[in-house]
C-alpha cells in the first residue's frame, strides 16, 4: 500500500489484516511511523475491524505498547475493533506482565481473530 | 563476599541518540549468546537494556546532544551488571504509576520500569532518579 513502510495490510472480508515487517519493534522513529501508519488505516482509510498478527514480531518495547495503546483508542472512537493474533510467549509475557492483555482482545491465531471480528 | 568474577566490560559515555545505544546494546547480546545465555534470559537483558537507554536518551537527556550517557555492563559466569546515567533531572519512583492498576492500564508511562523489575533480578535507582543499575542472575527465575 502506498505510503506504508512498516505493516503489510490485506483484506479478509471486512476485516484488514496487518502485518508487521520489522521482527523487532524497536526503533523509536520506526515505532511512531508504526503508529501512524496503523491510525492512517482508522482515521484516513476508516477500517472498522482491524486483527493485527505479530506472528513475525520477536520483540517490543513499552514505546510500542504505547502506540498499540493509541491505536486501540483510536479504534474505539471510530466505532471499530481491534484483534491482536499469533503472539510469541515471551512477547505475550510482556503483554501479561503490564496488564495489557486485559486491555487488548489477544486470541491465538489469524482464523480466530477473523471469527472474533466477524462475531463483533 | 566473593568478588565478582568479570570475564567481559564495557564502561562508555555515549551522546544522546538511539544509534549509539543500539551499537552497545548489540555488543551485550553478543557476549550473552557467546557466553550460551538461555534465549529467554537474553530477551529479558534486552528488553531491559533497551528501556534503560530510551528512558535516558528520550526521557532522561530529551535527545540532547550536548548530554551525555554513561553506560556500564559486567558480565562474568554468573551474572549480567549494567548501570545507565543520564544527564537529565532524573524523577521521583513514588510518583510513577503503577501501570497495571485498572485506572492508569491507558496512561503512557510506568510500564518500561515494570518490565525491567520483572525480566532482571533487581532493580534499583539512584536517589535524584537519573542512574539506574540493574542486574540479571543467571539461571534464576524471573519473568
Amino acid at each position: 500500500m502506498a505510503g506504508q513502510r512498516r505493516l503489510e495490510t490485506s483484506e479478509v472480508g471486512d476485516v484488514t489484516v496487518v502485518r508487521f515487517v520489522d521482527r523487532k519493534i524497536l526503533d523509536v522513529t520506526n515505532i511512531h511511523e508504526l503508529g501512524r501508519e496503523l491510525f492512517q488505516l482508522v482515521e484516513e482509510q476508516n477500517r472498522k475491524k482491524l486483527l493485527l498478527n505479530f506472528s513475525t514480531v520477536e520483540f517490543l518495547s513499552s514505546e510500542t505498547l504505547g502506540e498499540l495503546i493509541k491505536l486501540e483508542k483510536k479504534v474505539k472512537q471510530h466505532t471499530g475493533k481491534l484483534v491482536l493474533t499469533n503472539i510469541k510467549p515471551e512477547i505475550y509475557e510482556v503483554f501479561a506482565i503490564t496488564r495489557l492483555n486485559k486491555l487488548f482482545d489477544i486470541r491465538d491465531d489469524e482464523p480466530e481473530g477473523l471469527a472474533a471480528l466477524n462475531a463483533a | 563476599m566473593a568478588v565478582d568474577d568479570w570475564i567481559w566490560q564495557l564502561d562508555e559515555s555515549i551522546p544522546s541518540r538511539t544509534g549509539e545505544g543500539k551499537r552497545i546494546l548489540e555488543a551485550v547480546l553478543h557476549q550473552l549468546e557467546a557466553e550460551n545465555w538461555f534465549p529467554h534470559e537474553i530477551f529479558g537483558v534486552h528488553l531491559a537494556m533497551e528501556e534503560a537507554l530510551v528512558n535516558a536518551i528520550k526521557h532522561g537527556n530529551r535527545f540532547d546532544d550536548a548530554k551525555r550517557v554513561q553506560v556500564v555492563c559486567k558480565l562474568s559466569p554468573e551474572k549480567f551488571f549494567l548501570k545507565i546515567c543520564d544527564e537529565g533531572t532524573g524523577f521521583r519512583l513514588e510518583e510513577v504509576p503503577d501501570c497495571t492498576e485498572d485506572e492508569n492500564l491507558e496512561k503512557a508511562s510506568g510500564r518500561g520500569i515494570m518490565l525491567m523489575r520483572n525480566f532482571m533480578s533487581r532493580v534499583e535507582y539512584n536517589s535524584s532518579g537519573n542512574c539506574v543499575t540493574m542486574e540479571k542472575i543467571r539461571g534464576q527465575k524471573t519473568a
